[in-house]
């Protein structure tokens, strides 16, 4: 068998990474009830136009809802997909890579081959 | 497993390439298996020129033309280019950033066997006669009218091997970012290491486009979709978009990889550290990134509009800057060098102009207007062919010869090599320089015959002429392999004597944990750096001696895609035969069955022992 190394921790390093734990808990629930929030006011929003409250038109409630699904896509990635965490950096690159690829892709088409 | 020769029969031999996962074995399967599409390619190559030696000539028939053309494309693209040159990334490219294999050495196996059960399910047309005739590209006007079973061999071959592709990329990627050696930094990985990294990416980026578009056409052909029937609302041009938003990328994922190697051969043999390594390393990613911007110049004349036509068109010429940089930084290397002309230093010299003269009249087709002239006429074949040929040939052959040591062990012939540089390189320009004229004469590209006193004549007697010429080169180079192999006489560590990375600082080929300890990598060119201070072995351990882990063999990969392929022939024969759709379910259900077997069976490898890793190096010592 391999040399198996046993690594202690000294108690402050314990310390550190309990606290250390501790904040990123935080973090998650409070991006969560973020999270929740932003649901709740996207259906909320969708229920003001159908009841033809004054104010809400699609031209307000379509970009609102966009927004808020870019955000909780961001969350998501950031937060619930520990991306904001350290060693993450060539993911990072390579999905924003791809998606702008994408959108450059899409844009090609609506402003150029389609509608010329 | 001991490194003493053992007698073992053909069965466990068979067993044991079928069943590895080890990168310097794959590469040499790829290698191979690339090789005999290669040929089959080239064959088909061959019958085109000869059908096209005479005017009226009525050697094969016009059906039978169309499927030789698309065979000889789709061959030479997905089945030898691309597996060849993953036969050599697979080889040389972890032993170049001090690994001991790939990220996912299972993954590996699978993705060769994807490559190989696909190449061979395309070739299975031709037993029954209808082989897929509708062009490389495969647009969907011809191939969802195309008759018989055709276009489905593509629909379903490409899949299975592209799926290949995409493991392989994806596993690269891993690599690279994952298993360099303590200080091999990004800007001290080598050429042809950066080059496989960016090659990889474009994979991970291209190739689902193209899963997507031939799940497209396998549903339209096979299972009633209209996608592409623009008279049940679908669109038919949206092939064309999908397939060159693949198809554009496609060629660069095949030139980079030769730039790599060039880049390689280029500072080794003179002696010089590669110029401007920096620069090299940017133009590489911009290629890459240009590279999946630029499709639509393959469709100037679908109508897109010019507006779209002239932003494509300037996007296509700014690629040129890039490679133009790549072009005067080998020059610069060479630039006062002390240069050995070796055979892949002839291959490598060789490629400049050549490649320049495809890169220029692609710039020339870049140009909207003049595309509408040259568009489908022998100057754009002569145009791919000087960059696929001129550029991907040429960098794999170079290749060959440079690497044949480090994977086999021995070296190849060099006067043998040169004599096969010599018939090669001539015969290509013989081939491919007069079919510019040709197209400016007006012969369009993919007819099977054309008539007499139009002037073509001679031109198409030189262009057959010249493919002989190639054809000699190609043969001298399999004399030399098999005389090659005959002999057998082992070979030092550095053959060539003026290795610079990692590859050329273990023996030759590698034992099969590569590096007995992990090296330190001091900067680019390591080994170089190593000697010049007068370090002999050319590495310095980052490790001390230690038992090494290892993956185990598995035949599951080959069963995986064995399931892929027969269920391949069961959605191709769903509608008129019986056992079609039972044959299709059963063939995906053996598909999952693997993987079933391979997520619950657990295979955590086993250990190289210590000792036996210092008994390796103690021989080694000993042979010096």
């Amino acid at each position: 068998m391999a040399d198996i190394e046993i690594y202690e921790k000294s108690p402050g390093e314990f310390q550190a990474g309990q606290r250390r734990s501790r904040k990123a808990m935080r973090a998650q629930v409070i991006m969560f009830s973020l999270m929740i929030f932003l649901t709740f006011v996207s259906f909320s929003v969708v229920l003001a136009y159908n009841a033809d409250v004054i104010g809400f038109s699609k031209f307000f409630v379509i970009p609102v809802l966009m927004l808020f699904a870019a955000i909780q896509v961001g969350l998501q990635l950031y937060y619930f997909m520990h991306m904001s965490e350290k060693g993450h950096g060539i993911p990072e690159m390579f999905m924003y890579t791809g998606a702008l690829l994408a959108f450059l892709i899409v844009l090609t088409f609506v402003t150029i081959v389609w509608w010329n | 497993m001991s490194s003493v020769a053992q007698k073992k029969s053909f069965g466990s031999w068979l067993w044991d390439w079928m069943t590895t996962v080890d990168h310097k074995k794959i590469g040499i399967l790829y290698f191979l298996g690339g090789g005999l599409f290669f040929v089959l390619g080239g064959i088909e190559a061959m019958i085109i020129r000869i059908q096209l030696l005479t005017p009226n000539n009525d050697l094969i028939s016009a059906g039978l033309f169309n499927q030789i053309i698309t065979m000889h494309g789709t061959t030479m693209i997905f089945l030898a280019a691309m597996p060849i040159l993953f036969g050599f990334m697979n080889a040389i490219m972890p032993l170049q950033i001090g690994a001991r294999d790939v990220a996912f050495p299972f993954l590996n196996s699978l993705g060769f066997w994807m490559f190989m059960l696909g190449g061979i399910f395309l070739n299975m047309s031709w037993f029954i006669g209808q082989a897929p005739d509708a062009g490389w590209t495969s647009y969907a006007s011809l191939a969802i009218t195309s008759e018989g079973h055709g276009v489905d061999f593509y629909a379903i071959g490409l899949q299975i091997a592209g799926g290949g592709t995409l493991i392989s990329g994806i596993n690269f990627l891993v690599t690279i970012i994952n298993m360099r050696a303590p200080g091999m930094t990004y800007m001290r990985m080598p050429l042809f290491t950066w080059t496989t990294f960016v090659a990889s990416a474009m994979i991970l980026f291209a190739f689902p486009p193209l899963t997507v578009g031939l799940f497209f056409l396998t549903f339209d052909r096979m299972f009633g979709g209209n996608f592409f029937d623009h008279a049940m609302g679908g669109n038919t041009i949206i092939w064309e978009h999908i397939f060159w938003i693949f198809g554009h990328p496609e060629v660069y994922i095949l030139i980079l990889p030769a730039f790599g190697i060039f880049s390689e051969i280029f500072a080794m043999f003179s002696r010089k550290r590669l110029f401007g390594y920096t620069a090299m390393v940017f133009a590489t990613v911009l290629i890459g990134f240009l590279g999946f911007m630029v499709w639509a110049h393959h469709m100037f004349t679908v109508g897109l509009g010019s507006t779209a036509n002239a932003i494509f068109a300037v996007a296509t010429m700014a690629i040129a800057v890039p490679t133009g940089v790549k072009i005067f930084n080998w020059l610069l290397t060479m630039w006062g060098g002390s240069i050995k002309v070796t055979t892949p230093m002839l291959y490598a010299i060789g490629f400049i102009p050549s490649f320049v003269m495809g890169g220029v009249t692609g710039v020339m087709q870049g140009a909207a207007p003049l595309d509408y002239q040259l568009h489908d006429t022998y100057f754009i074949v002569a145009h791919f062919h000087y960059v696929i040929v001129g550029g991907v040939v040429l960098g794999i052959l170079a290749a060959t010869h440079l690497y044949w040591p480090k994977m086999f062990g021995t070296m190849l012939n060099e006067t043998l090599g040169k004599w096969t540089f010599a018939f090669f390189f001539i015969g290509f320009h013989m081939t491919f320089l007069i079919q510019h004229w040709l197209g400016f004469w007006g012969m369009p590209r993919r007819v099977f015959t054309y008539m007499d006193g139009q002037g073509w004549n001679m031109a198409n007697y030189i262009s057959t002429m010249g493919a002989f010429m190639m054809a000699i080169g190609v043969l001298i180079l399999v004399y030399n392999i098999i005389m090659t192999s005959i002999r057998n006489v082992p070979v030092a560590n550095d053959p060539w004597g003026d290795g610079r990375t990692l590859e050329w600082a273990i023996q030759s080929p590698p034992l099969y944990y590569n590096f007995p300890q992990t090296p330190l990598v001091r900067g680019l060119d390591t080994v170089w750096i190593e000697k010049q201070e007068g370090n002999e072995s050319g590495l310095t351990p980052a490790v001390p001696v230690q038992d090494i882990h290892m993956p185990h063999g598995s035949i599951i990969p080959f069963l995986m895609t064995f399931g892929m392929f027969i269920g391949g022939f069961g959605a191709m024969f769903r509608t008129e035969t019986s056992w079609g759709l039972p044959l299709l379910i059963f063939g995906i259900a053996w598909t999952f069955v693997a993987m079933a077997a391979r997520s619950l069976i657990d295979d955590l490898g086993y250990y190289v022992p210590k000792e036996e890793i210092l008994e390796d190096m103690k021989r080694e010592r000993g042979r010096k």
